[in-house]
């Protein structure tokens, strides 16, 4: 169990809940994640560790609402507990030292940059975070982000806050040299689509870039293999061997397709957890 | 006296076509008058060979002798002392390969039913008041137990009697390991194992789900920065292996690890007032033939599957599952295909499984396991339509504990090496056993394991 400590609505959609644990706490790497499962009978869902506090033993974590499990654990206050939470899983990111690191996050990603870029930039890499997002009131942890890198990137579809476009429109600029220029390194955090799309971005170039792969997962242990994806041709477990990956061997297409299993029966599940909240008056 | 009947007493089974839709147990139990009538075809034998085919060396006489007497609180004294999980072990150990096959009855007619004698006396058990009273540690020596399957569950609960302070770490956030996860209710009810765990936690075994050893808390810090004096490895065999065959990674199919965790421990039978879904089609094609594979097929007909169907590279007579899940099986309309090997599964433009592409095989010569080396047919292939397929040819023990602890030795095959007298690893007061070490192989063979490792570890720490 892992008591909320504090919670705070970044959009209609994301919460950032910071949480009591411990042990994750003094274990947890950037990078990594946790798995938890917010009700008995409920499912077992991995969330990235967006920051850590050792001294504190606190985790930092964002959820953005998708459906039954994210939406139920954004209804939980503060002094609730998360009935499970399992971590820290997966390995850490590992990026070469000493060059140009830039960091491209859309949606919860953003969240995932929070501790990978502080880390970075303490151990003296130059730091650069490109965060996108729709319209300006998407774009969360500004000012969090924006106190661990050396450079922050805004972009909106719409051009409401800073560059007016995608954040790979954005990234190609930087490998042309625009802003502080090319990097030796990418990590793309966010939507399939958005990872893809820095992806391809980067190929040509020939930048060594990192994804976060987030396959469906329930024991994060290795122990199922229901989050194999396939990268350079071999099948990779993303709880155990990722979530990071070359993204430049990534199997997206599958990756994609997989993801998209249980989309009927997720649409139904949300239907009735939305009806029986409606019949007791619960959540 | 001892009867001579050819017939083991009959266990009463629920109607195949009525189970084959629930998860209620197909098995029903003795009751005391068969169990008393079959306890009497026990000869008593001078040289009770039954013993030598049970890992843990049950008096099995003695227990089935009580039985016969009417002495149920002795038959589950003398059971309880040898084996501390005999609820679970009476359900599901091989005993055809085991105590039965040995037993002198066997020789002419059919074996005494040992394990159907042993669950009885253990249900029996389960409805007394509780017996042994919450001891208080009596030693200092604290130790630490990582994964609670039966490995783990028994050498916690013969530690913690031996008067140490226990606890148990468990990855998942249920206890149990493949008795939970694997293992499905129609064979063992979890309550059953839910009894067992109060047991424990009565004698002050204390077990912290969603801990996993390795990366939560490295096995060194347990040591250091815990202060444990001796860890028992019981982490179990749960890495699922893949064929290497194309269309593996098409949606709908599965690993049984995943198929049945899914069900079993994430309640997806119960989907969607419980919210992990599993997603079976009309036809489900299981690769394999263990227990595992066994299960997992009757799983699929329970969560709406048609048709279900056992698809194995060589022939019935190498299957390694129990024959009792077998004829079950059968009796609840599974298909078999023996001496069909899958080359290829196919799928649609969706990237859903449509198919599997297979070659028939024929038996050759025995290879290195000794059992007859199956050859494809050249020119056999052949198309089955199917909407599922779930891999259940075997399990690796999981790497996790391995990658992050310096020292631990494993052999090429993942099984973590123990020097046999005591069970200890590599490390200094690392001991382990179950099939961490054995590679997957049974509960009883775990169970003997922790409770071994139990007395070496508590010789170990009082020397
Ligand atoms: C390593 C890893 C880290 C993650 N970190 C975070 C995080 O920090 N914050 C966060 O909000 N989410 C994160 N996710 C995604 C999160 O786990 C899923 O959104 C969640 O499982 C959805 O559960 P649900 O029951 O709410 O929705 P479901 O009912 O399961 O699904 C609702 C919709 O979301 C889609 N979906 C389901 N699972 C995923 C997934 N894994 N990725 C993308 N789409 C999915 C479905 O196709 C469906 O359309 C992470 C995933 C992984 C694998
Ligand atoms: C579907 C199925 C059916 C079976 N049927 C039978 C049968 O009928 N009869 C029979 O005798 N045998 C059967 N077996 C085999 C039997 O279940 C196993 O041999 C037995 O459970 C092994 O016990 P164990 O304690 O070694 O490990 P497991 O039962 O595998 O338990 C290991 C536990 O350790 C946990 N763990 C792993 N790593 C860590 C870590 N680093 N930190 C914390 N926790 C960790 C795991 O989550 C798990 O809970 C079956 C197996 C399966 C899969
Ligand atoms: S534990 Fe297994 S092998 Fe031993 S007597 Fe019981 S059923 Fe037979
Ligand atoms: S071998 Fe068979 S008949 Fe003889 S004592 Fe054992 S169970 Fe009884
Ligand atoms: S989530 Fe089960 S193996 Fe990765």
């Amino acid at each position: 169990m892992a008591k909320i400590l504090e919670k705070r609505a970044l959009t209609p959609v994301t919460t950032l809940f910071r949480v009591e644990a411990p042990l994750v706490a003094a274990a947890a790497q950037p990078g990594q994640f946790v798995i938890v499962r917010v009700r008995e009978g409920g499912e077992r869902i991995p969330l990235t560790i967006a920051n850590y506090d050792r001294d504190a033993g606190t985790l930092a974590i964002v959820v953005q609402a998708v459906g039954v499990t994210t939406n139920q654990l954004s209804t939980l206050e503060v002094g609730d507990d998360i009935l499970d939470l399992v971590g820290p899983l997966g390995l850490a990111v590992d990026v070469p030292a000493g060059g140009h690191v830039v960091g491209v996050g859309g949606g919860f990603g953003a969240a995932a940059l929070w501790c990978l870029m502080s880390e970075l930039s303490a151990r003296g890499d130059r730091t650069t975070i490109i965060l996108g997002a729709r319209e300006k009131e998407l774009l969360i942890l500004t000012d969090e982000l924006s106190g661990v890198c050396d450079n922050l990137e805004l972009c909106t579809d719409d051009g409401s806050e800073g560059f007016k476009g995608f954040v790979t429109e954005r990234l190609a600029q930087l490998i042309e040299g625009a802003g502080p220029g090319r990097p030796d390194s990418v990590v793309a955090i966010g939507p399939m689509p958005m990872m893809r799309a820095v992806t391809e971005t980067t190929r040509e170039a020939a930048i060594a870039t990192l994804v976060s792969l987030d396959p469906l997962m329930i024991d994060g242990t290795g122990m199922c293999g229901g989050c194999r994806v396939t990268v350079n041709n071999e099948i990779k477990f993303a709880c155990v061997d990722g979530p990071f990956f070359d993204a430049h061997q990534v199997d997206f297409n599958e990756a994609v397709r997989r993801n998209k299993m249980y989309v009927a029966q997720e649409q139904s599940a949300k239907d009735r957890a939305v009806c029986r909240s409606a019949m007791t008056g619960q959540d | 006296m001892p009867l001579k009947r050819v017939d083991k007493t009959p266990m009463p089974e629920r109607d195949a076509v009525l189970r084959s839709h629930d998860f209620i147990e197909v098995n029903e139990g003795y009751n005391i008058q068969r169990a008393r009538f079959e306890a009497e075809r026990c000869l008593r034998c001078q040289d009770p060979v039954c013993i030598d085919g049970c890992p843990v060396k049950i008096p099995i006489p003695d227990f089935v002798h009580a039985i016969a007497a009417g002495d149920m609180p002795g038959a589950a004294k003398i059971l309880r002392a040898a084996n501390p999980l005999p609820a679970i072990c009476g359900r599901v150990c091989p005993q055809e390969s085991q105590c039965e096959e040995k037993c002198h009855v066997g020789t002419r007619f059919i074996p005494v039913a040992i394990g159907y004698l042993e669950r009885f006396v253990a249900d029996w058990e389960m409805g007394q008041p509780p017996g042994e009273e919450p001891a208080q540690p009596t030693r200092p020596e604290k130790v630490a137990i990582i994964g609670s399957g039966p490995a783990g569950l028994v050498c916690a609960g013969e530690l913690a009697r031996l008067g140490h302070p226990v606890t148990i770490y468990e990855g998942l956030h249920a206890p149990g390991g493949v008795l939970r996860y694997g293992i499905p209710e129609f064979r063992l009810p979890k309550g059953i194992l839910d009894w067992e765990i109060e047991q424990l936690k009565r004698l002050g075994v204390k077990i912290e789900c969603n801990v996993i050893i390795g990366k939560t808390i490295l096995l060194d810090d347990l040591f250091d920065e815990m202060g444990y004096s001796a860890v028992f490895v019981g982490t179990g065999a749960g890495l699922p292996q893949f064929m290497g065959i194309p269309g593996e990674n098409l949606n709908g199919v599965y690993s049984a690890n995943e198929f049945l965790t899914r069900v079993n421990l994430m309640n997806a039978n119960q989907f969607p007032e419980a919210d992990t879904p599993v997603m079976v089609g009309k036809s489900v094609a299981v690769i394999g033939a263990g227990n595992t594979a066994m299960d997992t097929v009757r799983v699929a007909l329970r969560v709406g599957a048609e048709k279900g169907m056992i698809v194995y590279r060589r022939s019935d007579k190498e299957m390694t599952a129990r024959i009792e899940e077998h004829e079950h099986a059968i009796q609840e309309g599974v298909e078999f295909h023996w001496l069909t090997n899958p080359v290829e599964i196919l799928g649609n433009e969706d990237g859903w499984v449509t198919g599997l592409k297979c070659v028939r095989m024929e038996l050759g010569e025995p290879d290195d396991s000794g059992r007859a080396r199956p050859l494809p047919i050249e020119g056999s292939e052949f198309i089955m339509p199917v909407d599922n397929v779930v891999l259940s040819i075997g399990n690796r023990p999981n790497p996790l504990l391995l990658q992050t602890t310096q020292g631990l030795e494993s052999n090429k095959k993942g099984c973590l090496i123990v020097e046999d007298e005591t069970a200890q690893t590599s490390l200094r007061r690392v001991f382990a056993g179950g099939d961490a070490v054995t590679g997957a192989a049974t509960v009883i063979l775990a169970a003997g394991a922790g409770k071994s490792a139990a007395a070496t570890i508590h010789e170990d720490l009082c020397a």
